[in-house]
């Protein structure tokens, strides 16, 4: 029995000038001015190039692109459900496996992206990407993660940070911070749980070239793998549209974001500044941080503090007791 | 057997042309408040402003010497000014005429 493996060797790029030219997500699409994750979804289809499928779970990055019968992919690109990325890119995978084997298809195995927010990964689409992972689909599942539910109107999302002012988490007398919880922690989750991934990395739109090479490493590697891409949001976020990418570059300078890839066990950090910024240069530009206290503040840097000493290893999170409200 | 005539088929609505350069059918052009202006004179090719556009609206043009904006799909973002590192990029008023400007009174 034949089995359809990649042979394919997406080169690196070295130098931002070497970006390659061609886009697969072209101009036309309903996504908001300056809309962090259209940028990644741009950077991800260049780096993938033509022999890609997308997925596409609901979210903005399906309703706000493919809106009635325009398209901006010029790869081909499907829609799934929000709980079950995992599963269509698996069904997908699978097919092709069988195609090739068959003998009824010719040529390389199609790279399988799966783009996903951070609803349609970590949260309500947890089981099938999950599963795709388990049973060791050779497709990559991409996290865009711009901290919220974006599309129905900002609700809270297992990765919004403590502290953000969201449809779900409003501050009020009796809950000033807003969101109480502490986020969950994604690629954690993944290295932790399945044996069959063997590469899984942090990307930030702030670093196009960083982000473009995790992506060819990613669909080099044979088996499931995971992106997860910082992606700010200015409609969610409440900030300028003109400062996505000064935002997503704050993030990393202040220990927000972590820039690492998990290869075969092995951790690796990216454009770790030599000094870290304190949190609020970074929550300050914000909207969904204005209300908060000194205090909150301070509760941000200590977890954001905790989690620089041991950077990628997840730290324990200051959980509220439960019941706590009532 | 029920048949449906030909003509009378409706095509499969979830079967859509993909684009090879743009999509024509939502154009962007017209969101934008402010314009991004280049001076080429200051631009060094650092190439930020194409990388970091979210709608890929500027691209290098065919000698590679120059960059080229699409005016048809920016939204105004600005992101590319707010990136450029040699200050080549400057925003402009879209609704300034040289006969008059318009401005909102309150931003609605
Ligand atoms: C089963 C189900 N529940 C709820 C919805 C409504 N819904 C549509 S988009 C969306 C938000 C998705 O959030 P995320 O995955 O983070 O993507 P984003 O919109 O932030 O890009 C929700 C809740 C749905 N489509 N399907
Ligand atoms: S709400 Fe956020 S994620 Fe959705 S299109 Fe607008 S900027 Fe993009
Ligand atoms: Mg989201």
């Amino acid at each position: 029995m034949a089995v359809a493996v990649k042979t394919q060797n997406l080169p690196l790029i070295k130098k931002i000038r070497n970006i390659p030219r061609e886009e697969y997500y072209v101009p036309g699409h309903r996504t908001c001015a300056g809309c962090g994750p259209a940028l990644q979804y741009k950077l991800v289809a260049k780096a993938a190039g033509p022999n890609t499928i997308f997925l596409g779970p609901t979210g903005c990055m399906y309703v706000a692109n493919a809106s009635y019968l325009c398209t901006p992919y010029r790869v081909p690109w499907m829609h799934t459900q929000i709980t079950n990325g995992g599963a269509v890119a698996s069904g997908v995978e699978a097919a092709y496996q069988v195609l090739i084997r068959k003998g009824k298809r010719e040529g390389e195995l199609p790279n399988v992206i799966v783009m996903a927010g951070d609803g349609g990964s970590v949260d309500i689409g947890l089981q099938a990407m999950s599963a795709m992972m388990y049973r060791n689909h050779d497709a990559l599942f991409v996290c865009y993660d711009n901290e919220a539910y974006a599309n129905t109107g900002i609700q809270t999302s297992p990765t919004t940070p403590y502290g953000a002012n969201t449809t779900f988490t409003p501050p009020g007398p009796a809950i000033p911070e807003g969101k109480k919880l502490f986020p969950k922690d994604p690629p954690q989750l993944v290295i932790g749980g399945h044996p069959a991934v063997k590469y899984v990395a942090t990307a930030s739109v702030a670093y196009p070239v960083d982000l473009m090479n995790k992506v060819r490493k990613a669909l080099n590697v044979q088996g499931p793998t995971f992106l997860h891409i910082h992606a700010p949001c200015p409609k969610g976020w409440k900030f300028n549209e003109s400062k996505t990418v000064e935002i997503a570059k704050l993030a990393i300078q202040t220990g927000m974001w972590i820039l690492y890839e998990w290869e075969n066990g092995e951790y690796k950090y990216q454009h770790k500044p030599r000094e870290y910024k304190p949190v609020r240069e970074y929550m300050k530009l914000q909207g969904r941080f204005a209300h908060l206290q000194e205090a909150h503040i301070a509760k941000m840097q200590a977890f954001v503090d905790a989690k620089l000493k041991a950077p990628g290893i997840p730290v324990a999170v200051p959980a509220p007791p439960p019941r706590a409200q009532a | 057997m029920f048949i449906i005539p030909k003509e009378k088929e409706v095509p499969l609505g979830c079967i859509t042309p993909a684009p090879v350069t743009e999509q024509t059918m939502m154009i962007t052009g017209n969101w934008r408040e402010y314009r991004p202006v280049i001076d080429q004179e200051k631009c060094n090719l650092c190439m930020n402003c194409i990388v970091y556009c979210p709608d890929a609206c500027w691209q290098l043009n065919e000698a590679e010497d120059e960059v080229v904006w699409n005016a048809k799909y920016c939204k105004g973002c600005l992101i590319c000014v707010n990136e450029c590192t040699t200050e080549a990029l400057s925003k402009a008023y879209e609704l300034d005429f040289e006969d008059g400007v318009v401005r909102l009174e309150k931003p609605f």
